[in-house]
């Protein structure tokens, strides 16, 4: 599958697209094979996303999982800070990056 | 210290409002993505991994306790309660929000300071020794020079869109604590009969393409220093590749031109230029000077230490360095605890370490090109109360130099260009060498990291280097022997096939063990290897 990222303009922060709007959660993408360009094209011209571009995943336990390493690191924070990382309590964030 | 005269704050004042405005029509939507990234760049604000991320200049490494204390505010108020000091003597924050970046960079100002050219095809902050104006080996401050070349170079119009960033070191003495040699120029004030002058070392570099830069002038006067860095740099802004990025630098030019040709075209244009009268009046170079006065050393200093206390010993053994005044020395603040994220500093550390430059190092502190700070002039009476203070931070590890004191660039925790992860492996290694007690028995080890082949981690100057890779979506690490940053300047060698995360560290470990089997009376891992070449470690790592 293909889903969407790119970052909030105001803030820099990492969003996905859910399919009606922009998450900061991973989860909560949906598969947009076919029509990344135009949603890309779209959104950054509504000043909604910054920077987007489509990258492939898998679905893991029902949901999104990015298939190449830095796009999981982008999805959580980084590894070596786990309390700013978007799931701090999760003891198994590691493995799911790795 | 330099301070801005009222043209440098006019100047700095009215970027920090052009940019602002560049900022405003951007979040409005009258600027694109394309046409604002270029203007962002120029203000040191990059997009990165995770947010945007602003790099502050800190210019040859210096700073007062005033302007520390404002990098530590603006972590508390702009950021997440951190900066990362960098290899190239700056600061970056990795979570700033668009919308803040024109009011950051207003602060900075307030305590003159700023984020121009800290990214771009231009001359980036121009870095030197951290013990300038305290080493003891030193024939003249560097600085003044530094800032001179720093001044010509900020907004020049010439320079500002070049083939590729441009790197510049300036030092002053025969130890190179700088990495001289591996910038696109290195410049080194010597003295010869009594008069001093610079010799120009063009070309060197690291990236994906290291190269040690040659000599190309040994003795440059001082009243023709700026003329001869801009001969240096027209012949590259007129021949510098601009079809390959990959060959943009000044090394491809040098090297593909040759260091004789480049030379004698620098010459020439030289010999142009000192016609055209481009050389600032040798009195500004004597006003920049005033500002590098040394401050009031005391005589008569005592230079006992008492060493009762042996955590206490060891650290000033480790961390502090001789000074060029009785009764003084540097002392080195290790940003580089057991397990700890190399160069990252608190909010609270940074005021820490600014209260502590103004009472104990006149008010001055430097940033390392290997990612601690140095309070360049502290009395040794002082050095227990500060050595105290600094532990009860958690800024008292004594490992300067040592194998836990790991250059590591922000790798793919944070950074976009990244393929492999940098920090976690700085950590493995300091904690299984703190673990293993082989630090001490290892002596100088000096282990750098990077996690891509631009080297922001200059793996290719460490004793041992580690260079992440992408192997089909899988970190991999390459394992380097053999270089060297300092005046014994010298490019590191793949050992062999890479390793995986866990399997580097064991690698380091490995290559440790050959060095105290193998090592001579008073040999630093570095000699051993040069001494004995590759085999023996391959042959410990492969089999």
């Amino acid at each position: 599958m293909r889903i969407l990222t790119g970052n909030d303009l105001k803030t820099g922060a990492v969003t996905w697209w859910t399919g009606s709007d922009w998450s900061l959660h991973v989860e909560d993408a949906v598969d947009v094979t076919g029509s990344e360009d135009e949603i890309a094209r779209r959104e950054e011209s509504a000043r909604r996303v910054n920077a987007p571009y489509a990258i492939d995943a898998t679905m893991d336990e029902g949901s999104p999982r990015p298939s190449h390493i830095k796009d999981r690191v982008r999805a959580i924070g980084p590894t070596v800070r786990p309390d700013l990382t978007l799931k701090p309590a999760d003891p198994d964030i590691g493995n799911w990056v790795i | 210290m330099y301070k801005y005269d009222s043209y440098d704050q006019q100047m700095v004042d009215a970027r920090v409002e052009e940019f602002r405005d560049q900022a405003r029509r951007r979040l409005e939507g009258k600027l694109t993505e394309d046409q604002f990234k270029p203007l962002r760049l120029m203000n040191g604000l990059y997009l990165q991994l995770h947010a945007y991320m602003l790099r502050v200049a800190i210019p040859y490494g210096t700073l007062d306790s005033r302007q520390m204390h404002a990098l530590a505010d603006i972590a508390d108020k702009y950021d997440r309660g951190y900066g990362h000091f960098t290899t190239r003597q700056n600061i970056q924050y990795n979570w700033i929000k668009l919308e803040d970046a024109a009011d950051i960079l207003a602060d900075l100002a307030k305590v003159e300071m700023h984020a121009i050219q800290t990214s771009g095809n231009c001359i980036r902050n121009i870095s030197s020794d951290h013990f300038a104006g305290a080493a003891a080996d030193e024939v003249v401050d560097p600085r003044p020079y530094a800032e001179l070349l720093r001044q010509w170079s900020s907004f020049h119009p010439e320079f500002s869109y070049l083939p590729r960033k441009f790197k510049i070191a300036v030092i002053a003495s025969d130890t190179d604590r700088a990495a001289m040699r591996l910038h696109d120029i290195g410049i080194q004030i010597v003295e010869q009969d009594g008069e001093l002058g610079a010799a120009f070392y063009v070309g060197g570099g690291m990236g994906r393409t290291p190269m040690i830069a040659p000599c190309i002038n040994p003795f440059v006067p001082l009243d023709q220093l700026v003329t001869y860095a801009e001969a240096c740099l027209r012949v590259y802004n007129r021949h510098g590749r601009r079809d390959n990025k990959y060959k943009a630098r000044i090394k491809i030019l040098v090297h593909e031109m040759g260091a004789e040709e480049y030379t004698r075209q620098v010459e020439a244009e030289f010999a142009h230029l000192l016609e055209q009268g481009v050389e600032p009046p040798f009195a500004e170079l004597e006003r920049i000077r005033t500002f590098f006065e040394d401050p009031l050393f005391e005589a008569d200093l005592t230079d006992d230490i008492d060493r009762s206390d042996p955590d206490f010993a060891l650290w000033v053994d480790r961390n502090t360095v001789a000074h060029k005044a009785d009764g003084y020395v540097s002392a080195v603040i290790s940003l580089k605890p057991v397990g700890g994220i190399p160069g990252d500093a608190t909010t609270e550390q940074m005021h820490l370490m600014a209260d502590l430059a103004r009472d104990y190092s006149f008010d001055e502190l430097r940033v390392m090109h290997t990612q601690n700070i140095v309070l360049p002039h502290v009395r040794k009476a002082d050095l227990h109360a500060l050595w105290t203070a600094l532990e009860a931070a958690g800024l008292g590890s004594p490992n300067l130099d040592t194998v836990e004191d790991i250059i590591a660039c922000p790798g793919l925790d944070y950074c976009s260009l990244a393929n492999a992860r940098s920090i976690p492996v700085a950590q493995q290694i300091s904690e299984r060498f703190a673990a293993n007690g082989k630090t001490e028995a290892l002596g100088q080890l000096k282990l750098k990291i990077s996690g891509c082949i631009n080297a922001c981690g200059h793996h290719h100057a460490g004793h041992i280097g580690i260079l992440g890779v992408d192997k089909k979506g899988v970190e991999n690490y390459q394992l380097l022997l053999g270089g060297s940053e300092a005046e014994d300047v010298s490019l590191a060698k793949i050992t062999g096939p890479g390793f995986d995360e866990a399997g580097i560290v064991d690698a380091v470990e490995t290559a440790a063990d050959v060095y105290l089997r193998e090592r001579q009376d008073g040999e630093r891992f570095l000699d051993t290897y040069r001494r004995i070449g590759m085999t023996p470690f391959k042959e410990a790592l492969y089999g």
